[in-house]
C-alpha cells in the first residue's frame, strides 16, 4: 500500500537516475562528434586539438553506460523526491531563471531588489515594511561594497540610468 | 634554516596592517560562509574571489585562506548547536558534538572542536613550512610526463577514495575534462567543442562552475528539504574553556593520529570530508570509551574536526609546490592565483618567495585569529541561524550572481551559473561527486598540455610514462589508488580465508 502511495507521489529515483545517465551519455557523445570535427589523429604539432577530448568522450559514453546498467539492476524503488518537494524547488529555479533573464534588461539592483522582495512576501510570507527594508537594504549595501569600495562594475538598468549612478 | 629566515620575512608581510585587517575580515567571513547552510569553502572562495581583484597578490591570497580557515572554523557550529552540518566535513562533527550540546556542553563541545581544528591546522602547517621547499625542489625535475603522471595521481585518487561509486566519479571528472576542453586549444590554437556558439569561445570558467554546482546547487536541495532551523544559546565564558582546555591534554594520542591522518588525507586529494570520517572511525575503534561514541564523548569531536583542518590545510601543500591542488577549495585558490599571474608549481618558491612565505607566515596568524575569533563570537553566529531561510536564501541566490557576473562582467555567464545550479541540484540527487567535476574543470587543461606534451616527445608512445623510475613510481601509485577499492577488497577476502583456514 504503503509503495503504491509513494509511486503516485513523485518520480522514482530508479527513473530520474537513468534519464540523467542518459543525458550524461548523450553529451559524451556530443563531445566525441563535436572532437572528430576538430581532428583526432596526429598532425603536424603531435595530437590534433579533438585528439584528448574524443577520448573523454568516450570515457563518458562507456562510464554512462556501466552507470546505466547498474541503475536498471537496482531494485529498490525509493522516490526521488515528492511532486510537492520538486514544485519548492522549481517555485525557486523559475524565479532565479526570470531574475537572470532579467538582468540585462532591468539591471542587477532592481532585478534584485524585486527577486528578494518577491521570495520573501511570496515564501516567507512577511510583512511588508521587512520586505522593503531587506530588499531596498541589500542592493544599497551591494553597491556600496561592490561599485564604491572593490570597484567591481555590475549591470545597471534604466533606473540606474535615471539616477546617474 | 633559510626556510626559518623566509618564514620570519613572511611574518613581516603577514603584520603589516592592511593584511591583518584582510585576515580579520577573511576569518569573519569564512566562518558566516562556513555557518551558512547552501555555501562551503570553495564556493565561498569563489563567491568572494572578485572581491579580491583590486588587492596585492600576497593580501588577495590571505584574504581567501583566511575564508577557508574560517568556514573551516564555522563548519562546527551548526553541527553541534544545531546536528545541521554546514560543511560535509563537519558530518562526522555532529554524531557526538550534537548530542554534547543537548546534555548542556556545547561550549565544552565547540571549545574542543575549535581547539581541535586549531591544533590539526597547526601540525599541517609546520608540515608545509618543513616539507613544502623540499617537495618543490623535489619537482623541479619534472617535465611534461612527470607532471602529468601527478594529475594522474591526483585524478585516481579521487576516484579510488571517493565514497561514491567509481564509475559515477568517472563519468563526473570527464565531464569537468570534457568542460575545460571547450573553447581555444592552448596548443593548436584551433577552436573546439563550441559549435558555432561564439559565447563559448572562451570556454567555462571554472568560478561559474563552482558557484553554480555549489552554492545553487545546495540552496535547490535546501529548499526540497525545507530546512527547519532551531534556535538555540550558545555561551562560551572563560571557565569553561579553561576547564575543556586542561581536559584535552589526556587525548594527545586522539590528536597526534588525526593530525596524521588529516595531513596524509591533505596531501593526497582526498580532502578533509574522508579525513575527519576516516578518523572519527578509527578513534571509534581504538579508544577505550568507543562504545560511548555517538553518545556525546569529547573524543568523537576531537577525532574529526583535528583530522579535517589538518587534511583542509595541508590540501595547500600539493597547490603551492606542485601545482595540483588537494582539495575543491584549494582548486578554487589555485584559480585565483592563475588569475594574478602566478603559477603554482615548483618555480612559485623561486619567484615569488615573498608571496609564498607571507601566505604561509598568514596561516599560523590565521589560524590563532580564528580561534580567538570563533571562541568570542559563537552566539553571535549561531544567531545568523536564526534568520529565517526565506530571508538568508535569496540573498544568497542574488551574492551568486553577483560572483558569477564580475568574472567576465557578462550575463552569459550568469545564465550558465543557473544552468550549472540545475545540473548540480541533479547529479547530487543522483549521488554523482561534484568536487571532481570541478577540479578536472581547473586542471584539465594543464592535464592535456602535459599528456599532449609528452605525447610529442616520445613520437605518440604511451612508454613514456614509464620511461625512468620517477615517473613510473607516480604513474603506478596513481594505478594503485585508482584500484584501490579491488585491491583492498581482495586482501580483505585474502585475510577472512586465511582466518577460517
Amino acid at each position: 500500500m504503503t509503495t503504491q502511495h509513494s509511486h503516485t507521489t513523485g518520480p522514482t529515483h530508479k527513473a530520474v537516475e537513468a534519464g540523467v545517465t542518459t543525458v550524461i551519455g548523450l553529451f559524451g557523445a556530443l563531445v566525441v562528434y563535436g572532437s572528430i570535427k576538430a581532428g583526432i589523429n596526429w598532425g603536424a604539432e603531435g595530437p590534433k586539438a579533438g585528439f584528448f577530448p574524443f577520448y573523454i568522450g568516450l570515457f563518458i559514453i562507456i562510464s554512462s553506460l556501466v552507470n546505466l546498467f547498474n541503475t536498471l539492476r537496482e531494485e529498490d524503488d525509493l522516490l526521488f523526491a515528492e511532486w510537492g518537494q520538486l514544485g519548492q524547488v522549481f517555485s525557486v529555479v523559475i524565479p532565479t531563471g526570470i531574475y537572470v533573464a532579467s538582468l540585462p534588461f532591468i539591471g542587477l539592483y532592481v532585478a534584485s531588489m524585486i527577486f528578494i522582495a518577491w521570495f520573501m512576501r511570496w515564501l516567507g510570507k512577511y510583512n511588508w515594511p521587512i520586505v522593503a527594508a531587506i530588499s531596498l537594504g541589500m542592493p544599497i549595501v551591494t553597491y556600496l561594497i561592490f561599485e564604491r569600495w572593490f570597484l567591481v562594475p555590475l549591470p545597471k538598468g534604466p533606473v540606474e540610468e535615471l539616477l546617474g549612478l | 634554516m633559510e626556510e626559518l629566515v623566509n618564514l620570519f620575512h613572511g611574518f613581516a608581510v603577514a603584520l603589516e596592517p592592511f593584511n591583518i585587517a584582510v585576515m580579520i575580515l577573511g576569518i569573519v567571513l569564512g566562518v558566516i560562509i562556513g555557518v551558512l547552510p547552501g555555501l562551503g569553502g570553495a564556493n565561498g572562495v569563489a563567491i568572494l574571489l572578485p572581491l579580491t581583484f583590486s588587492m596585492p597578490p600576497t593580501s588577495a591570497i590571505i584574504m581567501l585562506s583566511c575564508i577557508y580557515w574560517g568556514a573551516l572554523f564555522g563548519g562546527a557550529i551548526t553541527s553541534i548547536l544545531f546536528n545541521i552540518p554546514g560543511e560535509p566535513w563537519s558530518v562526522a562533527t555532529t554524531f557526538d558534538g550534537y548530542p554534547m550540546a543537548q546534555q548542556g556542553k556545547a561550549a565544552e563541545s565547540l571549545t574542543a572542536a575549535f581547539t581541535s581544528s586549531f591544533v590539526g591546522a597547526l601540525f599541517a602547517v609546520i608540515m608545509i613550512t618543513l616539507v613544502a621547499p623540499l617537495v618543490a625542489g623535489f619537482a623541479l625535475r619534472f617535465g611534461p610526463a612527470e607532471k602529468f603522471a601527478v594529475y594522474f595521481l591526483a585524478f585516481c585518487s579521487f576516484v579510488g577514495l571517493s565514497k561514491e561509486p567509481p564509475f559515477k566519479t568517472i563519468a563526473a571528472m570527464m565531464i569537468g575534462f570534457a568542460l575545460a576542453a571547450v573553447g581555444l586549444d592552448s596548443i593548436t590554437g584551433q577552436l573546439r567543442l563550441t559549435f558555432g556558439f561564439t559565447e563559448m569561445l572562451n570556454g567555462f570558467d571554472f568560478l561559474i562552475a563552482v558557484i553554480g554546482l555549489f552554492g545553487l546547487g545546495e540552496i535547490f536541495l535546501t529548499m526540497e528539504e525545507g530546512l527547519n532551523f532551531r534556535g538555540g544559546k550558545a555561551k562560551i565564558d572563560l571557565r569553561v574553556v579553561l576547564r575543556t582546555w586542561m581536559s584535552l591534554p589526556q587525548y594527545w594520542m586522539t590528536s597526534l593520529r588525526s593530525c596524521i591522518i588529516g595531513c596524509w588525507m591533505g596531501v593526497t586529494p582526498a580532502g578533509a570530508t574522508p579525513a575527519s570520517f576516516m578518523s572519527y572511525g578509527i578513534a571509534k575503534r581504538v579508544s577505550k570509551n568507543g562504545k560511548n561514541f555517538g553518545k556525546g564523548e569529547i573524543e568523537g569531536v576531537i577525532a574529526p574536526e583535528t583530522a579535517a583542518h589538518a587534511a583542509g590545510t595541508s590540501a595547500l601543500l600539493p597547490m603551492l609546490s606542485l601545482g595540483v591542488p588537494g582539495s575543491p577549495t584549494a582548486a578554487v585558490l589555485l584559480g585565483g592565483l592563475l588569475i594574478w599571474g602566478l603559477q603554482p608549481g615548483p618555480m612559485l618558491f623561486v619567484e615569488q618567495k615573498e608571496f609564498v612565505w607571507g601566505l604561509i607566515a598568514s596561516m599560523y596568524l590565521g589560524n590563532l585569529v580564528g580561534l580567538i575569533i570563533v571562541l568570542t563570537c559563537v552566539p553571535i553566529f549561531a544567531a545568523i541561524l536564526r534568520v529565517p531561510f526565506s530571508i538568508i536564501a535569496p540573498l544568497i541566490l542574488v551574492l551568486c550572481a553577483i560572483g558569477a557576473y564580475s568574472v567576465h562582467n557578462s550575463t552569459f555567464d550568469v545564465v550558465m551559473m543557473l544552468v550549472f545550479g540545475v545540473i548540480g541540484y541533479a547529479l547530487k540527487k543522483c549521488n554523482y561527486p561534484l568536487a571532481p567535476l570541478v577540479l578536472a574543470i581547473v586542471l584539465g587543461d594543464k592535464a592535456e598540455e602535459a599528456f599532449r606534451q609528452s605525447l610529442l616527445g616520445s613520437q605518440g608512445s604511451l612508454g613514456i610514462f614509464f620511461s625512468n623510475p620517477l615517473v613510473s613510481t607516480i604513474m603506478i601509485l596513481g594505478l594503485i589508488a585508482l584500484f584501490w577499492s579491488v585491491i583492498s577488497n581482495g586482501l580483505a577476502r585474502l585475510r577472512t580465508r586465511t582466518a577460517t583456514a
